[in-house]
Formats: structure tokens, C-alpha cells, sequence
């Protein structure tokens, strides 16, 4: 039989990459915002990286040894987890905050829904919100060795004067990770020359950002107070690292710029009109939920389908 | 003589079916964990063991009373008003339950709240009125509501440990978690509700399963068939009730 009649169910377009190098890519895109983390608040901030990291990847493991099921920490993913939601700590937060994130982001938002590809909402996200309503007081306290008192977010939202430049370097309280633009934009690069992650969600979830808060914060398009905005708090992170996550964005096109608007509008709405001065995650994690209705509206027409009827 | 033994027999077979219809309401179908009925107060008031087993023994109380009065009056009650019905002697039965708790044990009143008058609403006691007491004599019709309603109490409280124990570190309001344990509060909140109901749900299937793997046999707590069909498992009992049904007006006609 000739190699043209040979029959196969999708998928037809195969990629070479697998889950473990883009998941790789991505921990490598994550490292030096972990970096300057580390280089911010000291080897506190290491120990609960580690300690995060260990948990999500032991928690996998352990699951999957039990259930008897194929051992998969193997494709990083639970490492990528782990750092993000360790990144997302405040540095002073003690080391089983850490653990119980972990074992909550991994058994509870991804393993008990199917494992990797199955989870509804990003674990390392879920898991932030978990901690951030069960343990209000820590995860809100900045104050650490390096930095006291506000992060510069919740002094913009209170009125103070902020300092636009070590925002942007990173210089400032808050959790481990979000703190440097600069780091956090280096990684991003990374990942789009590799076409891991593309402009869609973030370039539209920071643009409509932008347009939601020039028009509702009263303060009109005043560019220190946006840059501000754009620079403080979990919103770059967010949007380069967690509204990208394969598994939780729409897989249209069309799906993601509305994804990408969606937490715009929502994250705005938290910020200016909520009580707490961030709102990046559950913006996010509500934006997960909202992804089966995004896709179902945005599925394009099959080839013949619509059109005028005859 | 032959009356006697049929007598005893009579007697035996009641007290067999009694025990049968306590077991039924709490493992066999329990109405939390198996039929996942009464899902609103079950979420809503379990955030402490206290208020568990409050709302449990509340709703017992009435459910074992409306099946009583239900079952007296099944063949006086019109089969096409039957929900109003029910639904006017669950109601007064939860009136008088609501009165003697705010009389005689006002923190529970308290503490439950909008759940008390709500408990009319509860869709257990609907059920049972519609798939057990409407249909059956009375003596069987009260164990149906004292088993399904010590099955949801059981699974109340049990609800309402584990979200106290987690969330508060305390048990029955007694402190037994070590001091420098840090209450996770998320589990006294309505998103704990939901997660301890599934993790114990979880728990009762994976025990049930193991006892079936092992050959004990589950089935010997038979449902009994009282025309209990909305929660029979076999289905080739209501099948033959609909062939008979099929027959019947086929012979009318």
C-alpha cells in the first residue's frame, strides 16, 4: 500500500517540542525574576523557592505513586508551578506556607481534576488565592530584613508619591517575584523568541488595562500614575507568565485577545474599585473559569458551514 | 395457631424492616452523601460540629414527624394536591420546631438562623414524602425519617468537624489543635463547605468500594422494595411495575 492511503486519526500537524522543554524553557524564563528575588529580599526568599518547589514536585510524585498512576514530574510542570506560586510569597512568609501552597496548587487544583491539561484553573494562582484567604495576615505583610511598610501599589492606591524607577528595577516590597518589571520582561523576551508564549493575551490584557484605567481612575491618561500602575504589583508577572498558561487560556485566536480584554477590565475593576490594592490573580482566575464560554463563542465555522442560505 | 406464627412472623419481619430502613438512611442512601440531597443547609450551616449536628437532629425531628402524618393520611390526601399537601404539614411541623428552639435553645437559634424556616424547603423531606411515606404504612414510614435523618445529622457533624477542626483548630468548640497551630480560615468559609464534602464523599465511595472488593456484600441492606423506585437500584423492579401498569390498561381498555 502506497504512503498516500494510510489512514490516521488527528492530529496530522505534529511539533518536535515536547512538554518538558517548553515547560524547561519557561522555568529558564522564570530564574531571573527568582533571581532578583533572591538578590531583594535574601536567602530567605531562596529557602521558600526551594521549599515551594519541593512541595509541588513531591506532592506530583507521591499522588501519582499512590493512584499507581505514570509518574509525570518528569515534564517540569509541577516545578513551573511551584516557582511561580513561590514567587508569588511574600519573602517574610514562613517555609509551610510554602508547603501547604504546593500541596494545595498541585493535589488539589491539578492532580484531583486529571493532572496536567485537565486542571480548570492555574494551580500556582489557585493555590495564591487559597493562602491569600486563609492566611489574610502573612501573605499581606511585605514588611521583611531589605524593606518595611506598603508595597508601592497600596501607597499609589492610598494617594502617596511612588518612585517610578525602583519600581521598574525592582527596588520596592513585595512578593518575591513581582517586583522587578525589568527581570520579568527579560523572561518574557526569552519565551516569545522562542515562541513558547505570544502577544496575544498579554499585549491585550495591558492595553486594555491602560485604557480601563485612564478612563475609570480619575486621574485620566496621566502617564506617571499608569506606568505606575503597569509596573506595580503581580500585573506583568500575571500577564507574561499566568494568563499565558496553555492549559487555562482559550485555544482560539479571537479566544484570547477576548481572554486578554477580559482580565484588563476585570483586573482594573479590583484595583480602583476593590478594597485590597492588587487584583491580578483572582482577575486571572476568574478569567480561567470564563474560558470554556470564551472558547465556545469564538469557534471558528467550519470550512462550508454558515454563510447565505440558498 | 397458624395466625400466631404468622403473627410472630409479622412481628419479625417488622423489626428486620426497621432496622433495614435505618441502615438505608444512614449508609445505604445517605441523603448527603450518596443521594446529595439537601445540598443548601448542608454547605450553608457546617461550620462548626455544634451547628452540624444542630441543623441534623432540627431536620430529624421534622422529617420523622411529617412522615408519620404524611403516612396517616395517604389515602386521604388527593393524589393531585399531594405536594401542597406535604408541604403544609412540613411547614407546621418546622413552626413548631423553630418555636421550641427559640424557646429552649436560643444560641442554636441563633446560629442556624434562615436555615431553621428553611429546613420546609429541605429536599429530603419532600423526597421522602414523595418516595417513601405517601406509600407506605406508618411505623416503617417513621424509622425511614428517624434513618435519613440521623444519616444527615452523621453527615453534618461530620462536615462540621473537619471544617472546625481545619478552620478553628477546635472540635465541639473545644481547642484541640497544638498553639502554634495557624487556623486555615478558608475552611469556615463557603469554598471549605465544598471542598470537605467532596473529600468526605470521596472517602465514603473509596470505603464502599474497598467493602465490595472484599465480598462483603453491600446488597444485603436491601432497599425492600416499598415502591421505592426514584432511589431503587434495580431497575428491572420498575420495569415490571410499568409492564403491570402497561397490562392494566391494556385490561381497561
Amino acid at each position: 500500500m502506497s504512503e498516500l492511503m494510510k489512514v490516521s486519526s488527528n492530529p496530522h500537524v505534529r511539533s518536535k517540542t515536547t512538554t518538558s522543554q517548553i515547560m524547561l524553557a519557561v522555568v529558564i524564563a522564570l530564574l531571573p525574576a527568582a533571581g532578583f528575588g533572591i538578590y531583594n529580599f535574601g536567602l530567605d526568599a531562596l529557602l521558600l523557592i526551594l521549599v515551594t518547589v519541593a512541595s509541588t514536585v513531591l506532592t506530583e510524585y507521591l499522588f501519582e505513586k499512590i493512584c499507581k498512576k505514570r509518574i509525570t514530574i518528569g515534564d517540569y510542570s509541577a516545578v513551573v508551578t511551584g516557582l511561580l506560586l513561590a514567587l508569588n510569597l511574600p519573602p517574610s512568609a514562613p517555609w509551610w506556607i510554602g508547603v501547604v501552597g504546593g500541596v494545595f496548587a498541585i493535589l488539589v487544583v491539578k492532580m484531583l481534576f486529571g493532572g496536567l491539561g485537565q486542571n480548570f484553573m492555574n494551580p500556582a494562582l489557585g493555590a495564591r488565592c487559597f493562602l491569600l484567604i486563609s492566611f489574610t495576615s502573612i501573605m499581606t505583610n511585605f514588611d521583611c530584613d531589605a524593606y518595611s511598610g506598603a508595597t508601592p501599589l497600596a501607597n499609589l492606591k492610598a494617594g502617596a508619591e511612588v518612585n517610578i524607577l525602583d519600581m521598574v528595577v525592582g527596588r520596592t516590597a513585595g512578593t518575591i517575584g513581582e517586583t522587578s518589571m525589568v527581570a520579568i520582561v527579560i523572561g518574557a523576551c526569552f519565551l516569545i523568541l522562542l515562541g513558547i508564549i505570544d502577544l496575544r493575551i498579554p499585549g491585550s490584557y495591558l492595553i486594555s488595562f491602560v485604557i480601563f484605567i485612564s478612563l475609570f481612575s480619575g486621574h485620566g491618561f496621566d502617564w506617571p500614575y499608569i506606568s505606575a500602575h503597569l509596573a506595580g504589583g503581580g500585573l506583568m508577572l500575571g500577564a507574561f507568565f499566568m494568563a499565558t498558561d496553555y492549559v487555562t487560556r482559550p485555544i482560539t485566536k479571537n479566544g484570547q485577545y477576548l481572554f486578554g480584554i477580559l482580565l484588563g477590565i476585570l483586573t482594573g475593576i479590583f484595583r480602583i474599585f476593590g478594597p485590597s490594592a492588587e487584583g491580578v490573580s483572582y482577575a486571572i482566575i476568574i478569567g480561567n473559569l470564563l474560558v470554556p464560554l470564551i472558547e465556545k463563542i469564538t469557534l471558528p465555522k467550519a470550512f462550508g458551514k454558515g454563510g447565505e442560505k440558498a | 395457631m397458624n395466625r400466631l406464627e404468622n403473627q410472630q412472623a409479622g412481628k419479625e419481619g417488622m423489626g428486620i424492616q426497621v432496622k433495614e430502613r435505618l441502615l438505608n438512611g444512614i449508609v445505604k442512601e445517605n441523603p448527603t452523601f450518596v443521594l446529595m440531597l439537601g445540598m443548601c443547609p448542608t454547605l450553608a450551616v457546617t461550620t462548626s460540629a455544634i451547628n452540624g449536628l444542630g441543623m441534623g437532629l432540627t431536620t430529624m425531628v421534622v422529617l420523622a414527624l411529617s412522615n408519620v402524618f404524611i403516612s396517616l393520611l395517604r389515602n386521604i390526601i388527593p393524589d393531585k394536591v399531594r405536594i401542597p399537601a406535604f408541604i403544609v404539614i412540613i411547614a407546621s411541623f418546622v413552626t413548631v420546631v423553630e418555636l421550641l428552639l427559640q424557646g429552649f435553645i436560643p444560641f442554636l437559634y441563633d446560629a442556624l438562623g434562615i436555615y431553621i424556616p428553611l429546613i420546609v424547603v429541605n429536599c429530603i423531606i419532600l423526597g421522602r414524602a414523595e418516595a417513601y411515606a405517601y406509600k407506605n404504612p406508618v411505623i416503617p414510614s417513621l424509622f425511614d425519617g428517624i434513618g435519613m435523618g440521623l444519616g444527615f445529622s452523621v453527615a453534618l457533624t461530620c462536615i462540621g468537624a473537619v471544617r472546625e477542626l481545619i478552620g478553628a483548630g477546635e472540635i465541639f468548640g473545644i481547642h484541640v489543635m497544638p498553639e502554634s497551630y495557624v487556623p486555615v480560615s478558608i475552611f469556615i468559609m463557603a469554598p471549605g463547605a465544598f471542598f470537605v464534602l467532596a473529600l468526605l464523599t470521596a472517602i465514603q465511595n473509596k470505603v464502599k468500594i474497598n467493602g465490595e472488593k472484599k465480598g462483603k456484600d453491600m446488597s444485603k441492606i436491601q432497599s425492600g422494595c416499598g415502591s421505592d423506585c426514584m432511589n431503587c437500584a434495580e431497575s428491572g423492579c420498575s420495569r415490571r411495575l410499568v409492564e403491570q401498569k402497561v397490562k392494566e390498561d391494556k385490561n381497561n381498555a
